[in-house]
């Protein structure tokens, strides 16, 4: 009985080879969104981190040749002997691979792959015979070495040994830094005593720009959240198109005696088998996807960390178990909501719109208290929300509340034109349009989902890119910036500069305690530079001149939010009491930070000089500056920050943070297209009745055609302006509350119309592009079909 | 003449080859006049039926309505034939789901911009559904959704009237009473009115009767 049931519910399938298509590319598109998304975040991260780990750099301090070339052992020998915990590094190219030298045994922890620094390979690491240690594509570029796979090393490098890496570079005794270990004996020489020809670089982590990357990978984490949320709209489209279409082959094996639970099981067991071939080629389109987003991020973060971060994927084992577990468990989800529908379904039911419409119209009364409660939720959390949690928990009610209400909403909308409308045939129109709700409700919920995450991540990125530009131009107002290497130096540099350049701006800074928290507090000279270019989240009047006098102090949000500091509070700085006058954005900054006047610095800080500068000069002479002071007082390019220069790049890496954006707006947009097709596609064979009387009565195919695509762009339409301000709440909420809470500072939100129009446009391109295929079928429908309708042998 | 129907030839396309269902039908009908067609299940009355209300087209004849050849009609020319000349009245599923029942009855009127309220509010009196206006079709019965159904034909006043078996799915009782509204509503249209049924009771009350047999007129 097993196998003959089997043969009827499986024939349906190879006698209608499209609806097979479509079942099984419905569940392989909502997978690769899935996995395409989850394949660019974990990609990018595992990339980070390999980066990281492999390189070292940005976590440790390093020294080196003022000059820039290799010292060598002797040098090395002297600090170790002196005390200090350095370890030495050598690099090079070799076939365009980079070849990283490392002492395992005195690298500090988490540079190299672990099991280099783990024991058993040391002894051969030792003698000068290490491996190299690189992945598996890194390895193809060196053909003739023997190379041990790890997968975790960073694209387009290679580890070993300093010794092997001595010669293999053809570097023998020579090293290129030397780094130096967190935690260092107290009793040590000053570096300038024992080797004054070093300098000491400091770590890069904690820059303003690093933390480009949180917000890079809160934006992609959202992104999966929510493609998530359009992916199992989408499986159950698919899976319901699936029951309905077969709901006659069901009807004719219970009449003919078989067993209901044995139907249930055997129709269970296939579905879970198309899934897990739908899921399966889903994660080879997911990665299809994400390898093409993929040299944009690689771009993106090699522009962020200057490392190499491959620009090709590796499939990993998490993304086909996530991939084929959306697949499986949104099927199961969807099965047994539409298997328990069957199984209470009156043997000989068939399918009755209006009837549908009624029960969906019972279930609408549940359906809106719970739209309802869930968006009084969110807005009870926008107004109180602080913390992570309840951030997410505001995401979670706002767009499930929305998603519920949606066809609530748009059936009053639909009602009231209805009502309005003049002609017979708008009047029919809009009443159709009513009663194809509920059966295009879950896509146009996902619909809802793409677009609304289209405006959120848009707006929030393009908001990102307005607020981080403008903070650059407000910190980085002066055009060169020189770090002097010590006092001397510091003195050098403002004798040379001062003729040459229109100001020279001191920047030093102490770190202390505001309140009980860490806080860098800044001496500012009383220049134009701060007064034309820094804007600030709230101002007292005349706040630069009650500064600069040395009355008040200017604290960043990050000090206000956590200390609860407001303007006209005082607080406390060694022996003076000072008025808060200005609160200012200070954009990825993890610490707290305050400003006064450099003379009041000077007093309160006697001895702290300042070791940076910022020059303010024509933007054109900046090289030319730079040249001529390494020429003429010996400050090398290598201490210099060409303002310009930081500002290119740091909107060439938000550029490639858009392109991959635009993808995934596009990607989505398709995918939630893709539900509307199969949901039209569902109904179609419902529509034949529906629409014979109405044909029968004079109007023609073609017009029929026309008036359903009609129908899917309005719906789109409507979707898509309810989307828009659910799209524009939860960039509010991912910027107001997730932001600060996981960041500690607020991003300002602007508006991007001409955006949302052309998002907009893209939703109702894909509703019609979805429309189109049912329509034409539609118009082409023979009569004799339209005619079965009405004759005896129904 | 209000309708000719001149050697009229139909085939289905079957997995067999080609089925001919009509092989040569003529007949005539004039305005006011009612036909009753009559036939074993099968021999080609529904498909007679269709082609004369331009819902399906002929593979060989002509019909004349009004005087000019529906056959060489388009898409838009059947419909247009379909709006305000010839109502239809099928044995079932008549009704346009999504509309209340009032619309129900304008819906082919209005199309046909010949909306005449004071004749459908007649119309809607005379078939007892003043109180059913605003009802969905499924909230009625067999019988009242077939009183609809010939309110909504009658609307717009048409030339000509076609029934398919129209009190078919109803019980006797209810059969009769429809059939006698029907009757003497489109007698005073002046309409033409040509009726499928297989009652010979219900054939004797119509002025003329035609019987088709394995697609001829026997
Ligand atoms: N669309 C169609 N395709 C194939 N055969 C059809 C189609 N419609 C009707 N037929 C066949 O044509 C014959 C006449 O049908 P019909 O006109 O409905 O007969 P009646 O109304 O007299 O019962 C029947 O044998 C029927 O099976
Ligand atoms: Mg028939």
């Amino acid at each position: 009985m097993t196998r003959a049931t089997l043969q009827a519910l499986l024939s349906h399938w190879w006698r209608n080879p499209l609806q097979l298509f479509t079942l099984l590319a419905g569940l392989a598109l909502a997978t690769a969104l899935w996995s395409g998304v989850q394949a660019v975040n974990a990609e990018a991260r595992a990339s980070y981190r390999a980066a990281a780990a492999t390189l070292g750099e940005g976590q440790y301090d390093r020294l080196g040749r003022r000059d820039g070339q290799p010292m060598d052992q002797a040098t090395y020998i002297t600090l170790r002997r002196a005390g200090w915990l350095v370890s030495p590094v050598v690099q090079g190219r070799l076939n365009g691979v980079r070849i990283v030298g490392i002492d395992p045994l005195t690298a500090p922890a988490g540079i190299g792959p672990v099991r280099l620094t783990q024991g058993a390979d040391i002894a051969d690491f030792l003698v000068g015979n290490g491996p190299l240690f690189a992945n598996a594509a890194t390895a193809g570029r060196l053909p003739d070495l023997q190379i041990t796979i790890t997968p975790d090393i960073a694209p387009g490098s290679a580890i070993t040994d300093i010794g092997a890496a001595q010669r293999l570079l053809g570097k023998p005794g020579q090293i290129d830094s030397l780094i130096v270990a967190p935690v260092q004996p107290r009793e040590r020489p000053d570096l300038a005593d024992i080797a004054p020809q070093l300098v000491r670089q400091s770590a890069q982590g904690g820059s303003d720009i690093g933390r480009l990357t949180d917000s890079f990978h809160l934006n992609l984490t959202a992104f999966g959240l929510l493609s998530f949320a359009v992916g199992i709209f989408i499986v159950n489209g698919a899976i319901g198109l699936a029951f309905e279409q077969r709901r006659p082959v069901v009807r004719t094996l219970r009449a003919l005696g078989l067993p209901l639970r044995r139907l249930i099981v055997l129709m269970a067991a296939e579905l879970m088998f198309f899934a897990l071939i739908a899921g399966g080629v889903g994660v080879m389109l997911g990665y299809v996807i994400a390898a093409l987003l993929l040299p944009d991020v690689a771009a993106t973060l090699r522009g962020l960390y200057g490392a190499d971060v491959s620009g090709t994927l590796q499939l990993r084992p998490v993304w086909w178990l996530s991939g084929l577990a959306i697949a499986l468990g949104g099927t199961a989800i969807a099965a047994s909501g539409a298997l328990w529908k069957m199984s209470r379904m009156p043997l000989l039911a068939s399918a009755q719109p209006r009837a549908l419409a009624m029960a969906a119209g019972q279930g609408a009364v549940m359906q809106g208290a719970a739209a309802a409660l869930l968006l009084v939720i969110a807005l009870i959390l926008a107004l109180t929300a602080d913390g992570l949690i309840a951030g997410f928990a505001l995401l979670g009610a706002l767009l499930i509340g929305a998603a519920l209400a949606l066809p609530i909403i748009l059936d009053r909308v639909l009602a009231a034109t209805s009502a309005r409308a003049k002609s017979i045939t708008a009047q029919w129109f809009w009443a159709d349009t009513r009663q194809q709700l509920p059966g295009l409700s879950l896509a146009l919920m996902a619909l809802l989902l793409a677009m609304a995450a289209n405006v959120g991540v848009s707006t929030m990125v393009s908001s990102f890119r307005l607020t981080f530009t403008a903070f650059l131009d407000q910190r980085l107002a002066s055009e060169l910036y020189v770090s002097a290497q010590d006092a001397t130096q510091a003195q050098a540099i403002i004798a040379y500069a001062t003729p040459r350049v229109d100001a020279v701006l001191p920047i030093q800074s102490v770190e202390t305690q505001i309140a009980g928290l860490q806080t860098e507090v800044f001496g500012a000279r009383d220049h134009r530079t701060y007064r034309d270019n820094w804007t600030f989240l709230n101002a007292a009047p005349d706040l630069w001149d009650t500064t600069f006098a040395g009355q008040t102090i200017l604290i960043n949000e990050q000090l206000s939010r956590r200390a609860n500091l407001r303007i006209g509070d005082t607080v406390p700085l060694q022996s003076q009491t000072l008025t808060i006058a200005g609160v200012y954005g200070d954009y990825g900054n993890p610490i707290g930070q305050a400003l006064i006047s450099e003379d009041l610095f000077a007093g309160l800080y006697p001895t702290v000089t300042p070791q940076r500068f910022g020059l303010r000069m024509d933007r054109s002479k900046v090289g030319d500056f730079v040249t001529r002071m390494a020429a003429d007082i010996g400050i090398p390019a290598s201490q210099t920050i060409n303002q310009a220069g930081i500002k290119a790049f740091s909107l060439g890496v938000f550029d490639r943070t858009f392109t991959v954006t635009t993808a995934l707006n596009v990607l989505t947009l398709a995918v939630a297209g893709f539900a509307i097709l199969m949901s039209l596609l569902t109904l179609a064979s419902m529509r034949v009745p529906q629409l014979a009387p109405a044909w029968a009565m004079g109007m023609t195919r073609a017009q029929l055609g026309r008036l359903e695509l009609l129908r899917a762009v309005l719906l789109a339409m409507l979707t898509a302006s309810l989307a828009l301000p659910l799209g524009l709440g939860l960039a509010w909420a991912l910027l107001a509350v997730v932001n600060v809470a996981a960041f500690g500072w607020q991003l300002p939100m602007y508006l991007f119309p001409a955006d949302y129009a052309r998002l907009g446009l893209f939703a109702l391109i894909a509703a019609a592009l979805a429309a189109l295929w049912p329509a034409w079928r539609l118009a082409r429908t023979p009569p004799a079909d339209l005619l079965k309708v009405f004759s005896n042998e129904r | 003449m209000l309708l000719t129907v001149q050697d009229i030839h139909k085939s289905y396309a079957t997995a067999d080859g080609p089925f001919a269902v009509l092989r040569g039908i003529d007949l005539t009908l004039g305005a006011g006049e009612t036909l009753a067609l009559t036939g074993e299940s099968g021999s080609g009355k529904s498909t007679l039926l269709h082609l004369i209300g331009g819902l399906d087209t002929p593979d060989r004849g002509q019909i004349i309505i009004n005087g000019s050849d529906i056959a060489a009609l388009d898409d838009n020319g059947r419909a247009h034939l379909r709006r305000g000349t010839v109502g239809v009245v099928f044995q079932q599923f008549n009704l346009i789901p999504s509309l209340k029942v009032a619309d129900n009855i304008a819906f082919q009127a209005r199309l046909a911009n010949q909306y005449d309220p004071a004749w459908t509010a007649t119309l809607t009196d005379r078939m007892g559904l003043t109180s059913q206006l605003g009802k969905y079709p499924e909230q009625l019965s067999g019988g009242q959704q077939q009183r609809v159904a010939i309110a909504r034909t009658l609307a717009p006043k048409p030339r000509l009237v076609l029934a398919d078996e129209p009190t078919g799915n109803l019980d006797e009782g209810t059969a009769a009473i429809v059939m006698d509204l029907m009757l003497e509503l489109v007698r005073e249209t002046g309409a033409g009115l040509l009726m499928v049924t297989h009652s010979a009771a219900l054939a004797a009350r119509l002025g003329r009767r035609l019987h088709l047999r394995a697609g001829q007129v026997a």
